[in-house]
């Protein structure tokens, strides 16, 4: 009896407790679900596999060994260096050059701002694989290629820019022709953001300081800058994640090449997955990388968070 | 498509249509900010700003950066195009020439003689398509329960959704793509468009969104007798229109332009998707510039057509955090 009544209690609980919060959970349902199936399980397994290896056979547990192997691996060494270098160049210039065209931008007629921040938008809205197979040609080997003859209108080259395997100020000049690539388009997604956080600058800091005689220069120095520095944090972030992922302009400019030249973390990733099938070791490598972007982030965020204050 | 239905759930909306037909017309979209506080400003400088002239010099100054930045961003482009129409013979002329000599469509009908590009750009459109129809559904329900809904496990279930930002997906390729294989997906673009069907980008946006409409209207459907399904679906995604154009805009874009995972996942030729496609051509014709041109155009052109007609929402959609790089 008692027994059966509160089985009936309970039942009439869940039914309450359906009809009260039902919805909520059938509308997050199938977004949980696509989280849980295609990132938070593949991230488990992923760490799991990171301490195995393939063979013909099935995989076996080889503890760290994936890491201690990579870590003593120059091919590995090589695409970390050539990751962090590529990422150094790219995001500072990026994030510089972002910040001061949105300045520029900024007090423009409206039209003229609406043309530059389409204009400067278009190539975010490309495939970078597309944008790649343009530069690869513009800096291609030889005579004809755009690049080289603007060299030789100077009396210089012809350079291999993405074939020589000689290295330059400390790395390869095919790195040196990606990075080119990269820094030459726009930070779209920069300016956009920039844009928008200088609408909220209050105009009456820039009277003051003219009234006190700043110059353009100056007023952007000690009011701009200062001012943008939390969107400066969240553009720095999101460009070193881009940036240390970068894989398509790897992947169509040089191949990785020439030899292990222009190799990068997620360029081995693929690689070593999906070329070799070493599923064990590019896990390794993927939470390698993963646990560099997490600390660059958290560096970033702290650096940049000390001085927000103002 | 969906226009007036939620003032059809109003009896006294409906008078007002019928007296006045311009009710009928979508409104304008609500001045809801769609910036989350991180990134917002206050927008009162703007007026401020606009009331004051900057002088003709800065101006000037201002585009002799701006105009030759956007010469140089643009290039790319410009010499893409360009290359296309130029025949083989020129395209390896020295010196090479700025403008197109003896410009011909011969590359583009080579590229659709000797390549499956319409295959190609009908997957990338199925792919797109889908991935947009996943995200607009999907993150628009999930931000909608986060942003009206109350239920045990809400805040922790949002946390968990936002904290998957921080995990780069080169993490989960591998797995994924076991996953895939074992579901026998594998080059199937069923398997391109499974693990994207929901992303952060949307559910956060849609909730910001859903949180700063007026709630009456839903209520008054609930009185109506409106099921939950309905109140969602004919109400609050009508009045959504805005955030939910610039999820779809921003889904479909990203979704054609994606590379890795349909590299991976794709290999049989018919079956890749346009910039797969024409990253392999670079491969069967190596040293012909026009042919891997004319894809580039081909890849490239109708994104630009798009960005061109939906301007406002792209520049809107990244100021509430774009993702991509």
């Amino acid at each position: 009896m008692t027994a059966s009544a509160s089985v009936a209690r309970g039942a009439g609980r869940v039914r309450r407790f359906w009809s009260r919060y039902g919805a909520g959970y059938l509308f997050v349902a199938p977004s949980l679900l696509f989280f849980l199936v295609f990132i938070f399980f593949p991230l488990g397994w992923s760490f799991v596999l990171s301490f195995q290896e393939f063979g013909f056979r099935g995989s076996t547990w080889v503890g760290l060994d994936n890491y201690l192997g990579l870590l003593r691996d120059p091919i590995f060494r090589q695409a970390a260096l050539n990751t962090v270098i590529y990422s150094v160049f790219t995001v500072a210039v990026w994030v510089l050059v972002a910040m001061v065209l949105a300045t520029l931008i900024h007090p423009l007629p409206p039209r003229l701002r609406t043309f530059f921040r389409a204009a400067y938008y278009l190539p975010a809205v490309t495939s970078a694989v597309f944008i790649a197979l343009v530069w690869k040609w513009i800096l291609n080997a030889n005579p004809w290629g755009l690049a080289n003859h603007v060299l030789s209108l100077f009396g210089a080259g012809p350079v291999g820019f993405i074939s020589d395997p000689s290295s330059f100020a400390g790395a390869n000049v095919a790195l040196w022709s990606v990075i080119l690539s990269s820094v030459l388009t726009i930070p779209a997604v920069g300016v956009v953001l920039y844009s928008a956080a200088l609408a909220g600058i209050p105009q009456e800091l820039y009277e003051a300081a003219e009234t006190e005689g700043a110059g353009a220069l100056a007023k952007f120095r000690h009011i701009t800058v200062p001012l943008l520095k939390p969107i400066t944090l969240y553009v720095a972030i999101i460009y070193t994640i881009a940036a240390f992922e970068v894989f398509e302009r790897v992947y169509v400019m040089t191949g990785g090449g020439p030899g292990y030249a222009t190799n990068t973390i997620v360029y081995l990733i693929w690689r070593t997955g999906f070329r070799f099938g070493d599923y064990g070791v590019a896990s390794a490598q993927a939470f390698l990388l993963f646990a560099v972007i997490a600390t660059v982030s958290v560096l970033q965020f702290r650096a940049l968070r000390s001085e927000v204050e103002y | 498509m969906a226009r007036g239905r939620p003032a059809a759930m109003d009896p006294a909306a409906v008078d007002r249509t019928a007296v006045d037909p311009t009710a009928v017309e979508p409104r304008p979209a609500p001045p809801v900010s769609l910036i989350p506080e991180a990134v917002a400003a206050p927008t009162v400088a703007v007026g401020a700003l606009a009331g004051r002239r900057q002088p003709r010099r800065d101006r000037l100054a201002s585009l002799a950066v701006l105009v030759p930045v956007a010469i140089v961003g643009l290039f790319p482009f410009y010499w893409m195009v360009t290359q296309a129409l130029t025949p083989g013979a020129a395209a390896i002329r020295v010196p090479p020439s700025l403008v197109p000599v003896d410009a011909t469509l011969d590359n583009l009908a080579g590229l659709f003689a000797q390549a499956p590009v319409l295959l190609w750009a009908f997957n990338s459109l199925v792919v797109a398509t889908a991935i947009m129809v996943g995200h607009v559904i999907f993150d628009s329900m999930a931000g909608y329960a986060f942003a009206r809904k109350r239920f045990p496990g809400k805040a922790l279930f949002f946390t968990l959704i936002v904290s998957s930002l921080m995990i780069p997906v080169h993490v989960t390729l591998v797995p994924r793509f076991i996953l895939i294989t074992n579901l026998g997906l594998d080059d199937n673009l069923l398997g391109v468009i499974a693990p994207s069907i929901a992303d952060v980008f949307g559910i956060f946006l849609m909730r910001q969104f859903m949180q700063s409409l007026p709630s009456e209207l839903e209520e008054a459907a609930r009185v109506d007798g409106a099921n939950e399904w309905q109140v969602f679906w004919r109400i609050v995604m009508p009045l959504s229109r805005p955030a939910v154009a610039t999820v779809g805009i921003f889904s479909f874009v990203g979704a054609w332009n994606a590379f890795l995972w349909p590299l991976i996942v794709l290999s049989e030729r018919n079956l890749l998707t346009l910039p797969v496609g024409v990253a392999l051509l670079q491969q069967e014709f190596r040293s012909d510039i026009g042919l891997q041109m004319a894809g580039a155009v081909v890849g490239a052109v109708p994104m630009i057509l798009l960005f061109l007609l939906f301007q406002r929402h792209f520049l809107e959609g990244v100021r509430v955090g774009a993702l991509k790089g």
